[in-house]
């Protein structure tokens, strides 16, 4: 079985108020040194079968619609233990 | 007959028994329709009402926005059945592009409830005719994800389209751009907003006014029009 990696982020220009909670609570907790703190959701898939081209096309298709919310936020799809993110994928369409 | 106003409950709805009483008190049928049920018994119009469906898991209004009964009201709705989403219905209507934007995490991050004061911006819509363009209205708002954003073209197109339904007044309570509280999209059957009208339809509960009660009419008017 075979491990996918999506991460969601916030797109840059949206703010971040659970970012920023987190930033500012930082030097309180003695975390110096941390200019900017962005939070996002990370899923862990675990695939039946080969992860071909067409099982990557489609878990791109269900990060499009459904696990990620496009005018919001941006998501990278990732094999676990590829050396490089599935970048063809991703930038798919 | 009058006219009938579908109400739909989804897991974790909270306000389809008011937004019912609602459109009761308006002088219209309400019709409870049920999340998993695509038949949406030949209502005129519905009301996706507030709560937290599913949970609010993923995204809020993510994971209903996929059930079976919206698919029957998205087909509807782009076909002109006039749609209202109040609060947590306004997020599910952002999540199937219904209305464009999205719905975030308030700025402060904190829950509010309280009363708030809102200008409708046109009564050009299926849900508002029976207010006037300019009208300040104070109806109750209660939400935790009630912050409205879009891009800047989204933005400026909704208001060169005059598409921008409601505005708070006074004090923008969540860091929603442009004070934005509701929208409406270009037919002006589908409406959304934050805000609950539905709580406030009669003098003896909530703000002691009316001021939602125009939402209910606006529409039961329209429909009886129609006819």
């Amino acid at each position: 079985m075979a491990r996918v990696v999506v991460d969601v982020m916030l797109k840059p220009e949206i703010l971040d108020p659970q970012g920023q909670a987190v930033q500012r609570a930082l030097p309180r907790l003695g975390f110096q040194g941390i200019s900017d703190v962005r939070q996002g959701k990370r899923f862990e898939l675990e695939v039946d079968g080969p992860v071909d081209e067409a099982a990557l096309a489609r878990i791109h298709e269900m990060a499009e619609t459904f696990l990620a919310n496009t005018v919001i936020e941006d998501f990278v799809v990732k094999v676990e233990g590829a050396e490089e993110p599935a970048a063809s994928v991703a930038e798919a369409k | 007959m009058t006219a009938r106003i579908g109400v739909v409950t989804f897991p974790g709805t909270l306000d389809d028994r008011d937004t019912q009483r609602a459109v009761r008190v308006a002088g219209a049928e309400a019709v409870p329709l049920w999340h998993r049920d695509k038949d949406l018994k030949q209502v005129d119009a519905v009301v996706l009402p507030g709560g937290f469906s599913y949970g609010d898991y993923l995204r809020a209004g993510a994971i209903s926005r996929f059930s079976p009964v919206m698919e029957s009201v998205i087909e509807q709705a782009k076909a002109g059945m006039p749609v209202l989403g109040i609060c947590n219905g306004f997020q599910v209507l952002t999540e199937t592009h219904l209305l464009p934007g999205a719905m975030l995490r308030n700025n402060h991050l904190h829950f509010i409830c309280r009363d708030q004061k809102l200008r409708v911006e046109t009564n050009s819509t299926a849900w508002t005719a029976d207010y006037e363009t300019g009208q300040e209205i104070s109806i109750p708002l209660k939400n935790i994800d009630g912050r409205y954003v879009a891009d800047e073209r989204t933005l400026d197109m909704l208001e060169a389209e005059g598409r921008v339904a409601f505005r708070y007044l006074d004090v923008n309570p969540n860091g929603s751009l442009r004070d934005i509280a509701g929208i409406t999209n270009e037919a002006g059957n589908v409406v959304g907003l934050m805000p609950h009208p539905e709580h406030a339809v009669e003098p003896l509960i909530g703000t002691g006014r009316t001021d939602g009660l125009g939402f209910f009419t606006s529409i039961l008017k329209k429909l009886v029009d129609a006819r």
